[in-house]
């Protein structure tokens, strides 16, 4: 799976940093999203479908790698 | 108008039910029922769309097509005349990007999830100074005035740099501006009041700054003294009407619900319980204001550009193919095991609350501390006496006496 990050969409709710706080960071210069990690394990998936769901301002993009099984 | 609507439009705002106070008026959960878009009357007699379903609600606050900003001719208001109020520089909460960004921004580092839990030991030194000052030679209080209002009251006045002493004037100019009843000239007046006063406090700042907000904000050269007062005022009332309302109607719905509260006490299950609470109780009953840019498919219909819709976040908290399962209670009931993490009880879209991770610490520590210090908690009158603010755009209790 891969994480694509639009920093100009990000609104700072902090959405993805509560629910998600190894993956996703809000930087301290400019209070926007910062990606902690940039490979991730299977178990990991459903966190990262859901930060991408919860993103208020769209930020976050999942893609799914064909590997990986279907995509949702 | 591109459909012909079956059902009757409804008006905004709608009354409440007399029955069960916790729940959205039932006019907005007929329709609900309905479809996820419903004709509906606004308080002025313009119409204007009612998007009642979870996937409607996210897209009308998340599609830029939608337009938040209140100077758009169509704007649809939910107080007759409102439209007079509209000033030169509205709150960021009131305008698209960029200018939204471009203001938001300036505040956003004093709300990073980071920062909100570096001051959970400063709210919990409040909440336990509230809950000693409630309880000190007394066996009855009133839950509002004694400890919901103001615990968020003085995390926002540290926060903002807002005196705590002048709490009785700003609560009071909040729940003025926060009615549904208020004529335009008393919104008008209220509004002015508090922009004076804190351009006042920011002008003060300017000359001898100080480790807040305000500070921050007067002391930026790019940015106007009206800028300032504009996003002081949003911050202020946002800060501390939210937060006492989700204490006090929480702690009013767990009361009822005795056999839920041990939830509490596990910290494993509170961040969840908290969510479930936002989602059930979802304060703002009267729903969020947009307006159509363009012509938008929405639920099956067309909503053309220039019209007005009004996003309901109750309903779209208790859709149940998002939150509700064959395996758990009824949407409208309180199962604080639910997982309600796709709640839009802070809106949704680039105008989601900013001060969510505060208002999220805000609820775990003040309800946990609550129900973990006084275990007899129970109301001191009848539960038909507890009184609804059922005329305010942000729903909540005026007074809760309790006992323990």
């Amino acid at each position: 799976m891969r994480v694509n990050i639009d920093r100009d969409r990000c609104c700072s709710s902090g959405m993805c940093v509560m629910n998600v706080p190894e993956v996703f960071d809000q930087d301290d210069q400019d209070s926007l999203v910062r990606l902690r990690q940039t490979t991730f394990r299977p178990e990991q998936f459903d966190d990262l479908r859901l930060a991408s769901q919860l993103c208020p301002g769209g930020a976050i993009t999942v893609t799914e790698d064909e590997s990986s099984g279907p995509t949702g | 108008m591109t459909s012909t609507p079956t059902t009757p439009a409804v008006r905004l705002p709608a009354p409440h039910s007399a029955g069960c106070l916790f729940n959205p008026p039932p006019a907005y959960t007929e329709a609900a029922a309905a479809g996820p878009l419903t004709r509906a009357d606004l308080p002025g007699g313009e119409s204007c769309w009612l998007a009642t379903g979870y996937a409607e609600v996210r897209t009308v606050l998340s599609d830029r097509r939608f337009s938040a900003d209140l100077r758009h001719p169509n704007f649809p208001f939910l107080v007759a005349g409102a439209r007079e109020l509209v000033t030169d520089n509205p709150a960021f909460l009131r305008l698209d990007d960029p200018e939204h960004a471009r203001l938001r921004r300036m505040v956003t580092g004093d709300f990073l999830v980071k920062r909100v839990e570096a001051m959970r030991p400063a709210v919990q030194r409040i909440v336990d100074e509230a809950l000693d000052g409630m309880t000190a030679g007394r066996t009855e209080a009133d839950l509002v005035a004694d400890f919901a209002l103001p615990v968020p009251s003085l995390v926002i006045c540290l926060l903002l740099g807002v005196p705590y002493e002048d709490r009785e004037f700003f609560q009071d100019v909040s729940r003025t501006l926060l009615n549904s009843t208020s004529t335009v000239e008393r919104l008008r007046e209220a509004q002015d009041e508090l922009l004076d006063y804190l351009r006042g406090l920011a002008a003060r700042k300017r000359e001898r700054p100080e480790d807040d907000i305000l500070s921050r904000l007067a002391t930026r050269d790019d940015l106007t003294p009206d800028e300032a007062a504009a996003t002081g005022l949003l911050l202020l009332i946002a800060g501390h009407e939210t937060t006492a309302n989700m204490i006090s109607l929480s702690t009013a719905l767990l009361l009822d619900r005795p056999e839920q509260v041990a939830r509490l006490a596990d910290p494993a299950a509170l961040p969840g319980a908290v969510e479930e609470l936002l989602r059930l109780l979802t304060i703002v009953h009267t729903g969020v204001p947009r307006v159509a840019l363009e012509d938008v498919e929405l639920g099956g219909t067309t909503v053309r550009a220039g019209e007005g819709v009004i996003a309901m976040l109750s309903t779209a908290n208790r859709d149940e193919t998002v939150f509700g399962g064959a395996d758990r209670p009824s949407t409208d009931e309180l199962d604080l095991d639910r997982d309600a993490r796709r709640h839009v009880a802070f809106g949704f879209g680039v105008h989601q609350c900013l001060g969510q991770p505060l208002a999220r610490a805000e609820l775990q520590i003040a309800l946990a501390t609550l129900f973990g210090r006084l275990p007899g908690l129970r109301p001191a009158v009848p539960r038909a006496e507890l009184a609804f603010r059922t005329d305010s755009f942000i729903y909540g209790m005026r007074s809760l006496p309790v006992t323990w």
